[in-house]
């Protein structure tokens, strides 16, 4: 057989080991990631097979930690952190904007940064406000960082070989409902580069921009409206920062409506940028119908399940969108 | 070295002076913070230091920068945001940086730089590099959550990095009093089971011994320690600062502290140097300074071309 069967942690897990392996100056830091393997499990096996000193158990300090990751990828180390919950990096927010993001320009190119911070984020589990947010759009808005978010477990090894490769700071967000979400994945190592879209699914008549976990989301609603005779293009940025616009406009020339989904709140969202983008091209010219955005609630997330399932975005909210691209055609 | 020592303070103050007419004359943009009058502790503690070891520094970073080594005239450069500057006009003052000679950067967060220092050692030890690291910081920094961080993740980790604390006594315009429960910031070390070391900022040859105790005692594997360093700000705490908040009295008993002057009295009365050596030196950094100064003003400013440059290494990402 020519693929793996493996869930998203199990190919993080993978392309870390492969990482450490190959290359004797990356070392993974985080909380509990040593012989517990990490919150999610997703370290498992790696303290036991590459010891204490690649695999490094940290206090909760997360200004520190990170903050040191810059200063050890300045040295010429590859540190690749976890940040257990993505909501934590609210405590580190200096070192990665004021510090990691910024090194390279501030001193005029003598130095870079490599370092990776991997953080695990997505509401639907009864987590609450504090451990469930979707941040990207803050990522995406720093220049100096590089934002990426698997949707596969595939994706997510290529991915972060290509990632833990970059010489810039790289934010790889990956959703905890993905995590034991399985899926084929190649059996060699095979890194996908950064700021190159994925087209999920091929269609003609509305294209739906979906990152992370509702890529399956808006496949489930693409399937859903093909019985109708809608044939729905569906592409996955996999990269949020370097963005593969091309891609995006490309596919809105072709079918004239868009449709943004993703679970981070609409506004100001990663949702906003692509229909910015579309709105400042050529592509404009092309749409028959306005841009529909899907997008979490506008609200912090809250606890009990029967609020937090009108939270997150579903299959029925991508569809409707769809049909309103359909529905309010002025072409 | 204790002529070293001398000639290093001499030309920090020298180009210090020089910050402060520059800035005072309308050349300098946003702020600059002199460090004249803590001459001391960048020269005792960077005199320790090899070419490879690493420094972090504050917003007060022209001392250290010129104790690593860095020339005068892509400093000045660089304060005027010239293309010939250190970091090529994309920093300024608080953003010097010179990699190469191991000095990794000032930094405009107060005690910002503190965990990144961290970090270079913890670099070196994965490297299995034999250098060290230095953080230089303020007494307001250690009222930062980063720096207690930093050296408990030191401390656990046992990473070869000086912890290096310029008490002035005064964060901006609040005295240390008014900021810390525990003035005596000494004892800080304790709470992290590392080695602390208190010592007049001003006698820089104490400063010397007891950061080569410390860089010494990192090299061998055992770990940081705290150096708390005991100097006075001549100036406000940027140049024009007005002031006006400690009294005269205050300010004159520490005037006759200067870390030069007592280093000038101790090479003479031990015959290590004459006057006249020592006038020599201060020439020829006025020399220096002047035509460092001179270089800096004629150079180009940054094209707008490179406005865009150096964000990201290797490709600048989609436009």
């Amino acid at each position: 057989m020519a693929e793996l069967h493996l869930t998203m942690a199990e190919a993080i897990n993978l392309a870390l080991a492969e990482a450490l392996e190959q290359d004797p100056r990356l070392f993974l830091m985080g909380e509990d990631i040593g012989e517990a393997g990490g919150y999610f499990g997703v370290t498992r096996g790696l303290y036991q097979r590459f010891g204490a000193r690649r695999v490094r158990n940290t206090p909760i300090s997360e200004a520190g930690f990170i903050g040191a990751a810059v200063g050890a990828a300045m040295v010429g180390a590859r540190p690749v952190v976890e940040l257990m919950y993505a909501d934590f990096v609210t405590v580190a927010m200096d070192q990665l904007v004021n510090q990691a993001a910024k090194m390279r320009y501030m001193f005029g190119g003598q130095v870079s940064v490599p370092l990776v911070l991997r953080a695990a984020f997505g509401a639907g589990r009864g987590n609450a406000a504090q451990h469930s947010q979707s941040l990207e759009a803050w990522f995406c808005h720093i220049p100096g960082l590089k934002v990426v978010m698997p949707s596969s477990p595939a994706d997510a090894r290529g991915l972060l070989a290509s990632a833990i490769q970059d010489e810039n700071p790289v934010i790889f967000l990956e959703n905890k409902h993905l995590y034991q979400e399985a899926g084929p994945v190649p059996r060699e190592r095979e890194p996908i580069p950064l700021g190159v879209a994925d087209v999920k699914r091929q269609g003609s008549d509305v294209t739906v921009v979906a990152t992370g976990r509702q890529v399956q989301i808006a496949l489930d609603a693409a399937e859903c409206l093909a019985a109708e005779g809608i044939e729905v293009e569906v592409i996955d940025p996999r990269t949020l920062w370097p963005l593969d616009a091309e891609a995006i406009l490309r596919s809105v020339k072709k079918t004239g409506r868009l449709v943004t989904v993703h679970e981070a709140v609409k506004r100001f969202g990663f949702g906003a940028e692509v229909a910015a983008l579309v709105a400042e091209s050529d592509a404009v010219a092309a749409l028959k119908a306005p841009i529909q955005r899907v997008a979490g609630a506008e609200s912090p997330v809250p606890f009990s399940q029967a609020l937090e399932n009108h939270y997150l975005p579903d299959v029925a909210q991508v569809v409707a969108a769809c049909r309103r691209t359909l529905a309010n055609s002025h072409k | 070295m204790d002529l070293e020592l001398y000639r290093t303070m001499v030309a920090i103050r020298t180009f210090e002076l020089r910050v402060r007419d520059l800035s005072a004359q309308g050349f300098l943009r946003g702020s600059a913070h002199v460090a004249i009058g803590q001459e001391g502790a960048a020269a005792g503690v960077c005199g320790a230091l090899t070419p490879e070891d690493a420094v972090t520094s504050t917003h007060r970073p022209h001392g250290h920068a010129i104790a690593k080594g860095l020339p005068f005239a892509p400093l000045f450069a660089e304060l005027l945001g010239r293309a010939t500057g250190v970091c090529h006009g994309k920093g300024g003052s608080m953003h010097l940086a010179d990699t190469a000679r191991g000095f990794l950067g000032a930094n405009g967060i107060v005690g910002g730089g503190v965990p990144i220092a961290v970090g270079a050692a913890l670099g070196f030890q994965q490297l299995g590099q034999p250098h060290v690291a230095v953080a230089f910081f303020g007494d307001g920094a250690t009222n930062q959550g980063a720096f207690h961080e930093s050296l408990n993740l030191a401390s656990v980790w046992r990473l070869p990095v000086l912890f290096v604390c310029e008490n002035n006594r005064m964060g901006l315009s609040t005295p240390i009093e008014a900021a810390s429960a525990e003035p005596d910031l000494v004892k800080r070390a304790v709470a992290y089971r590392i080695p602390g070391r208190h010592i007049d900022g001003t006698d820089v040859r104490a400063v010397y011994q007891a950061a080569h105790t410390g860089v010494d005692a990192a090299r061998r594997g055992e770990g940081p320690s705290l150096l708390v360093l005991d100097v006075y700000r001549h100036e406000g705490h940027f140049t024009g600062d007005p002031m006006g908040f400690r009294s005269q009295a205050e300010e004159a008993a520490w005037r006759d502290r200067d870390p030069i002057a007592r280093q000038r009295t101790y090479l003479l009365a031990n015959g290590l140097a004459t006057e006249a050596d020592l006038e020599q030196i201060q020439a020829t950094l006025a020399r220096q300074v002047d035509a460092a100064v001179a270089t800096a003003l004629a150079a180009p400013e940054p094209d707008p071309t490179q406005l865009l440059t150096d964000i990201y290494a290797a490709g600048e990402g989609v436009r």
